[in-house]
């Protein structure tokens, strides 16, 4: 007879191997990117329909790149959280399945990484 | 007892299955479920892109106006077209996912009620963004 608690037993099956926090981190970054990316949107439509020189402008602000880098955080997590759903539920070799789940964790690191540095140069332009 | 055979590969995929896609009919509920998915999947591609022209602005700068020329492109102004429709629908659609973790309007009336108004509201929005910016 099997000594280990209806947890422990059921603790690691299914195709993504554990799951609370992935679901978890999803509704939080989802509910912060509500204001996040309302503001990125209306912000988006008054640069590009002013000049160059005034988007420069607009980046000095200190509360201006937080914000930028606010919704760049918070978006680069909540697109790796989903794409990573996407490749637990249709890749189901192991070779392809881990190897595009590595990539996939890695490449939104270096792209939120980008994102950082990017906003960082041109905010202390 | 006949001797055991392991399964040839070959057997495996021979096996017939039962129709699905083929068959079922396309409802509000599982239409807008996949929408929701491949916005998401969109999305992300665009925020590759986001980051793309940040990292031009900032390290590039000889290649800013080659960039800024393919935005201003009928192919370019289509695919941010396309993003900004993926955006509002998934926005809107991901706020009733949100009321459904909290477990209000799981009912199938109430579910189709804010399938549409997911729907209908994600079009309204993009056509009165594009209308500001372009109008």
């Amino acid at each position: 007879m099997s000594f280990r608690t209806p947890l422990a037993r059921v603790r690691g099956i299914g195709s993504a191997k554990d799951g609370v926090h992935h679901w978890w981190m999803q509704r939080v970054t989802s509910v912060a990117l509500i204001p996040l990316s309302l503001w990125m949107v209306y912000t988006l439509m008054r640069l590009t329909t002013s000049e160059l020189s005034h988007a420069q402008n607009w980046l000095q602000s200190p509360l201006n790149a937080l914000l930028l880098i606010a919704f760049l955080g918070a978006s680069i997590y909540h697109a790796k959280l989903g794409v990573q759903v996407i490749i637990e539920d249709y890749v189901h070799q192991p070779f392809g399945k881990y190897s595009l789940l590595l990539t996939n964790t890695l490449g939104f690191v270096l792209l939120f990484l980008m994102a950082a540095m990017a906003v960082f140069k041109l905010h202390m332009l | 007892m006949p001797e055991s055979t392991s399964t040839p590969r070959t057997t495996m995929h021979e096996r017939p299955l039962s129709p699905h896609l083929t068959i079922y009919k396309p409802q509000i509920t599982s239409v807008l479920s996949i929408s929701h998915r491949i916005t998401g999947a969109f999305l992300s591609a665009g925020l590759l892109v986001f980051v793309a022209w940040l990292w031009i602005a900032a390290y590039c700068p000889e290649s800013y106006a080659a960039f800024m020329e393919c935005t201003s492109s009928w192919w370019g102004k289509s695919l941010l077209a396309a993003w900004s429709f993926a955006f509002f629908y998934h926005f809107l659609n991901g706020i009733r996912h949100l009321f459904w973790d909290m477990g209000k309007g799981l009912d199938l009336p109430a579910a189709t009620r804010s399938g549409w108004i997911t729907v209908i509201g994600s079009l309204f929005v993009t056509a009165c963004v594009w209308y500001a910016l372009l109008g």
